[in-house]
Formats: C-alpha cells, sequence, structure tokens
C-alpha cells in the first residue's frame, strides 16, 4: 500500500486511497507494455505498412502464441520462486508420447493423447517432488531432468518407431479431431487465425485468475516470495512448487500437441535451447529471477514482443545476423526498467 | 503432497483405462508395417571394426539415413561399426582420438570443422589407421592424409540448383537457412546465388517447427515477388510448404534433401524437386572404401573427391525413388 500525501489524523494509513498512477507504477509488467508499445509503432514504422495489415499480426500472434503458451507456466513457475530448464524439450517428449504411444499400440491418437497429458504432469510432478525432496537449486534438478528428456526423445523414437523422427500417424483414426482441436485456425474478418492464439488467451486469463483472486495465488506469491515464512503461517508450501511444475508441464503438453498436430511428424531432437525462450518472455514481462513478483499478463507480453522482434525484423527485410543481439539488448533493457520501477515503488511505499 | 499422488495415481488409471478399451485405430500405425525390407547380404565376414564419427546434431533426420548406408555396408561386409557422433568440432575430434585409441581398422569422418579435425585425424593416419572423410571437408581432406572423401560439394549443388531454377524461368528464389553460421547450408543459398542474384536468404529457427512457419509466413507476406522457396532440409521444406498453402501463397516450393514424406510430395505436386545428395550412399561407401583398402589396398576416386550428388528429383524421375524413400534409403 503506497500513499502519495501524508494520511490527516483521522484516517487511518492503511486505508489511504492509491492514487492510479503510483498503483499502475507498481504494476510488474508495466516496463513491458511500453517495451511493446514502442516496438509495435517502431516496426509499424520501418515495415510500413505490412507489419500492420492483419494477415500480418495474425503471423505475429501465432509465433507469440507458441511462446506464450509456455510462458503462462513459466511466469507462475518464476513468481513461485523455481525455474524449469527441462521446458523445452519437456513440449518435444509430450508430442512424441502421444504419436508413439499410439502408432506403436494402433489406438485411436487420442489415447495417445491422453497419456502424453500423463506423462506431462508426470515429469512436472517428479521435478516438484524431487526439488521438494532434496531442497537442491530447481537449476541442478531440471537441469537433470533437461539430460534426461532429451537423451529418451531420441533413445525411444528410434528404439521404438526406427528413425529419428516420429512415426507417421496423419492417416490413423482421431487424429482430425485431434488436429481440429489443437492445429486449427479460426477465420476472423477473412484472416485466418491460428487457435493456439485464443488457447494462449484463455490461459493467460485463467492464470491470472488464479494468481489475483484465488488463494492459491497467494500461496503462489508467498512461496516465491520467502517460503520459510510463507511456512510459518501456514502455506503448502511443497504443494504449491509441485503444482507450479505442474503447470508448466500442462503448457508444454498444449504445445507439444500443438506441435505435433501441426507438423504431423516431431524430429526427436528438437526443442533444446527453447527453455531459454520461454524464461526470456516471462523476465521481459516482468518476472523476477529471484521470484515473489511478476504477472500472467507480463509473460504474455513479454511473449508477444519477442514475437513483434522475431518477425518485424523478417518484415522489415533486415539482415537477421542481428536479431540475437536485439533479443540480448531488449531483455537488458527490460530488466533495468523492472528494476527501476520495482525500487521505486517499494521506496515510497 | 498425498493429493498430487493421488491425482497423479487417478490420471494415470484413467488414462490406463482409456488405453486398455482399446480405443484401436482401424488404420495407420505400427500395425501397418509389412516386410523386412532388409538388403542383400553377400555373407563377406571381413572382421573389422571400424567407426564411424560424424558432427550430427542428435535426432538428425538426415544423419540417420547416413548411419542407415553405414550399418547396411558393414552388415555385408562383417563389420562391427561404431556410430559416434558431436556437432562440437573438439569433442567430435576427441571422439576420433577415442577410436584411434582402441586401434580400430578404419574411421570415416565428417569434416565439417576440419581445424578442429586436423590434430585427430592426423594422429589416426600416424597410428596406420586408414581414414576416410564424407560429406564435409572437400577442400581440406587431402593435406590431412586421408585416403577418399564421398560428398556433395555444396556450392556446385546450388550451383546447379541455380540453373535448373533459371532453365524455368525462377527471378527471385527464398533460400531458407535453419541454422545460422552453418558453412555447408550457406554455401547452397550462395551457390544459388551466384546464379540468380534476386537470391533472397531467409533465417529460421530449426529447433522450433512453430518458428519456422511463423518466420516462413512472414516472410511471404513482406515480399510478394518471390517466386520459389527452398527449404534446405526435407523436414523443413515440408514445413515451408504447409506455411506456404496456410497464407494462400502460390508461390512453388522446393527442397534439398529428399524423405518419405518429401517423396510422396514430389509425385503429387506439393513439392517441385529434392536436391538429393544421397546420404545413404555416403555412409555405405565409407564403410565400403575402408574395406576394400583392408582387403586389397584399394582407394576410390583417384585423388578426387568421389561426389554422391546432386541428383535432382522431380516429377521425372520420383518413381524411382519413392519405394526407397519411404525404406529410409533415400
Amino acid at each position: 500500500m503506497t500513499a502519495l500525501s501524508t494520511p490527516s489524523a483521522q484516517t487511518d494509513e492503511r486505508l489511504a486511497r492509491t492514487s492510479a498512477l503510483r498503483k499502475l507504477l507498481a504494476r510488474p509488467e508495466l516496463g513491458a507494455v511500453v517495451g511493446a508499445v514502442v516496438l509495435f509503432v517502431f516496426f509499424a514504422i520501418v515495415a510500413n505498412p505490412v507489419f500492420t495489415q492483419p494477415a500480418s499480426i495474425a503471423t505475429v500472434l501465432y509465433g507469440a502464441s507458441t511462446i506464450g503458451i509456455m510462458a503462462v507456466g513459466v511466469s507462475l513457475l518464476m513468481i513461485g520462486g523455481e525455474f524449469d530448464l527441462s521446458a523445452g524439450v519437456g513440449v518435444i517428449s509430450s508430442a512424441l508420447m502421444a504419436s508413439l504411444f499410439s502408432w506403436s499400440l494402433s489406438t485411436n491418437v487420442w489415447v495417445g493423447v491422453l497419456m502424453a497429458l500423463v506423462l506431462s504432469l508426470g515429469v512436472g510432478f517428479v521435478n516438484g517432488w524431487i526439488l521438494m525432496r532434496t531442497k537442491l537449486p530447481s537449476f541442478i534438478v531440471t537441469l537433470a531432468t533437461f539430460l534426461m528428456l532429451t537423451g529418451l526423445n531420441l533413445a525411444l523414437t528410434r528404439l521404438i518407431g526406427g528413425n529419428v523422427s516420429s512415426p507417421p500417424i496423419a492417416d490413423m483414426d482421431g487424429f482430425d479431431s485431434a488436429a481440429a482441436v489443437f492445429a486449427s485456425s479460426v477465420p476472423i474478418f477473412g484472416i485466418n487465425v491460428s487457435i493456439t492464439v485464443f488457447i494462449w488467451i484463455a490461459l493467460v486469463a485463467v492464470a491470472s485468475w488464479i494468481l489475483l483472486r484465488t488463494r492459491i495465488g497467494n500461496w503462489i506469491f508467498a512461496v516465491g516470495g520467502d517460503a520459510n515464512a510463507a511456512r510459518a503461517v501456514g502455506v503448502p508450501v511443497a504443494a504449491t512448487k509441485i503444482g507450479l511444475f505442474m503447470g508448466v508441464g500442462f503448457c508444454a503438453w498444449v504445445a507439444g500437441m500443438h506441435n505435433l498436430f501441426a507438423y504431423k511428424v516431431v524430429q526427436s531432437g528438437e526443442g533444446v535451447g527453447n527453455e531459454f525462450l520461454y524464461i526470456i518472455a516471462a523476465v521481459i514481462g516482468g518476472c523476477l529471477l529471484t521470484g515473489g513478483y511478476g504477472s500472467a499478463i507480463g509473460g504474455a507480453i513479454g511473449a508477444f514482443i519477442f514475437g513483434m522482434a522475431n518477425k518485424g525484423i523478417v518484415y522489415a527485410q533486415w539482415n537477421p545476423d542481428w536479431f540475437k543481439f536485439f533479443l540480448g539488448l531488449m531483455l537488458l533493457i527490460a530488466t533495468i526498467i523492472n528494476l527501476v520501477v520495482k525500487n521505486r515503488a517499494e521506496k515510497k511505499s | 503432497m498425498k493429493k498430487f499422488t493421488k491425482l497423479l495415481i487417478g490420471l494415470g488409471t484413467t488414462a490406463l483405462v482409456v488405453g486398455s478399451l482399446a480405443a484401436c485405430s482401424n488404420q495407420g500405425g505400427a500395425q501397418e508395417q509389412s516386410g523386412d525390407g532388409g538388403g542383400t547380404v553377400p555373407g563377406v565376414d571381413s572382421g573389422l571394426t571400424i567407426a564411424l564419427v560424424t558432427h550430427a546434431a542428435p535426432g538428425d533426420t538426415f544423419w540417420d539415413i547416413v548411419r542407415k548406408g553405414a550399418e547396411d555396408a558393414a552388415a555385408a561386409y562383417g563389420v562391427d561399426l561404431q556410430y559416434a557422433s558431436d556437432p562440437d568440432g573438439s569433442r567430435q575430434s576427441q571422439l576420433v582420438q577415442q577410436y584411434v585409441d582402441q586401434g580400430v581398422d578404419g574411421i570415416a569422418v565428417s569434416l565439417a570443422k576440419p581445424d578442429a579435425m586436423q590434430s585427430s585425424v592426423e594422429a589416426a593416419v600416424a597410428a596406420d589407421i586408414p581414414v576416410v572423410s564424407i560429406n564435409a571437408g572437400e577442400d581440406r581432406w587431402k593435406d590431412m592424409g586421408i585416403l577418399a572423401h564421398f560428398g556433395q560439394n555444396e556450392e556446385k549443388a546450388g550451383i546447379a540448383l541455380g540453373e535448373y531454377l533459371q532453365k524455368d524461368g525462377y527471378q527471385h528464389p527464398i533460400c531458407v537457412i535453419q541454422e545460422q553460421g552453418h558453412v555447408g547450408l550457406e554455401a547452397r543459398c550462395a551457390g544459388i546465388k551466384s546464379i540468380i542474384p534476386g537470391t533472397e536468404i531467409l533465417y529460421v529457427n530449426g529447433q522450433d517447427m512453430t518458428q519456422v512457419e511463423s518466420t516462413v509466413t512472414a516472410s511471404l507476406q513482406a515480399s510478394t515477388s518471390a517466386d520459389i522457396i527452398i527449404g534446405l532440409g526435407a523436414p523443413f521444406a515440408l514445413t515451408i510448404q504447409q506455411a506456404a498453402t496456410k497464407a494462400g501463397s502460390d508461390i512453388k516450393v522446393g527442397s534439398f534433401d529428399l524423405n518419405a514424406d518429401v517423396a510422396q510430395q514430389i509425385k503429387d505436386g506439393g513439392i517441385l524437386f529434392g536436391v538429393d545428395q544421397q546420404p545413404y550412399l555416403q555412409g555405405y561407401l565409407a564403410v565400403e572404401a575402408l574395406v576394400l583398402n583392408n582387403t586389397g589396398g584399394f582407394v576410390i576416386g583417384g585423388g578426387e573427391p568421389v561426389l554422391t550428388g546432386p541428383a535432382i528429383v522431380d516429377t521425372s524421375n520420383v518413381d524411382a525413388v519413392l519405394e526407397y524413400a519411404q525404406e529410409g534409403k533415400r
């Protein structure tokens, strides 16, 4: 709670009114919103008029949504004070599980889809459970999971399917309905918008609701801020953290099913390195690496910034050699803005 | 925590029940696999141990075909084949050194990073272990004392494709590179560009197909004058084709390298051609050359590289190739 003016003697200072501006400045995603607007205007000018046409915006949104879906889970996890290096290959593991399971047993594709959900939630559970039991840092635990999943993806795909890419399942029962759910597109004003964009928005809405309107949301902020203090006031720390890892697993399942049904075949070596894109999106969006601070919408805006920068360079027909440099620069600027805003907000309170 | 364990068990059971209710697929899947596809085995037992050390990234479909070629040759000649790979030049070099230490009878290497490989290859030559190179390193193999080289000259392949495109009147191709800074991929696009100056190069993140598709869509929206787009790998060409279809673009699509799906698309007209460097041949010939060297002192190629490509597969010859692409040989 913050106040601009000294409260008068009559009113309790805890009841002081907070100005709208101050409220706005304290929002974790403020820096990201400013960055997104600046970037949008910038590309709208330099890549005029291609960048602002509806079809291009649909493309930017699609590129952002496939990162953004994962950024939802990863943002929540980071607010809870942990991060997950296995998230990138976890997406591919889920897709491979679905295709290998239904292919090798010749079941309906939906059975594989459900098995993949079980696997993805299971990976999240194991990550969280080991973390809570051993008290090791999440860097070590999820790094181990990352390596194991990378190996399993490759070894099992070759063992079961005989190739290093997943076996063809496009002719199997249930494929078409699953593709409709996970990989179709919706025409809006004549523009085809990928269904992942809507899934992404829905996930952000649900995550924001959990974070801001439920008791679980308070638990997430509490375990990220100070786990011991949270435990002392009765927050179920272990369950919250395990749940957050399972949330990442759920997002990995959604993203993995999209990959599988959109491209029909998944290569077992994919996904390595993408975990950093999710973390980048969350950090640009105002989540602190140390936990306890951030928002789900911030992660979404971070993913949107990533999508705009990534595609904007193509629309502007620039030399893409510079892309990684710009990404690094944006990350640095966003993080510094977040830090400054947060420090100012805390000082005045 | 108990709740979560219960939840997990519950989910697992549900899925297993659904599974055992046998919602079976009427078509596709493993049930449709038939035949053994095994080639002819001459039944020679050379008793040699040969190592194949490549710069393949784990899970790369191209190198899977190279490995299959090497395995088939190994089966044909009774060779104990040791396979290892690492995309990192210095680690690949260490793998070669390990096989030198083991005293194998022959080593086949890919020379994507020749400088990193030089010391270990020279150590093998010094230890009287015959070495052949495959795929990459055409301009360096001879200096290192390597017996023979099997591969495609990437720039020549690019030039051959450029001429093929020029003949059909294309003026503005987009060449899609899935790994920035990969010398071989850059050389292919440079080869095309040397024939058709209007060639545009597009970089995509090959680790993430969703990003490949959305970046290609962005590129098609930005440059409407492009008349053909070329993927430098079979899975990428397929994704590019899908992006073009979704974007409603009538741009033509071409592929470097083949697989079963690309071969089928060439037959169906969705993809125009595949520039095949015949990776199976690279693996097969490397093992065969080492066996022949051991059993007769033969040297293949007469001091010149043996080119395995480019073999352009299009509607005119796809029927002869399709069956073998489905077996994972092309």
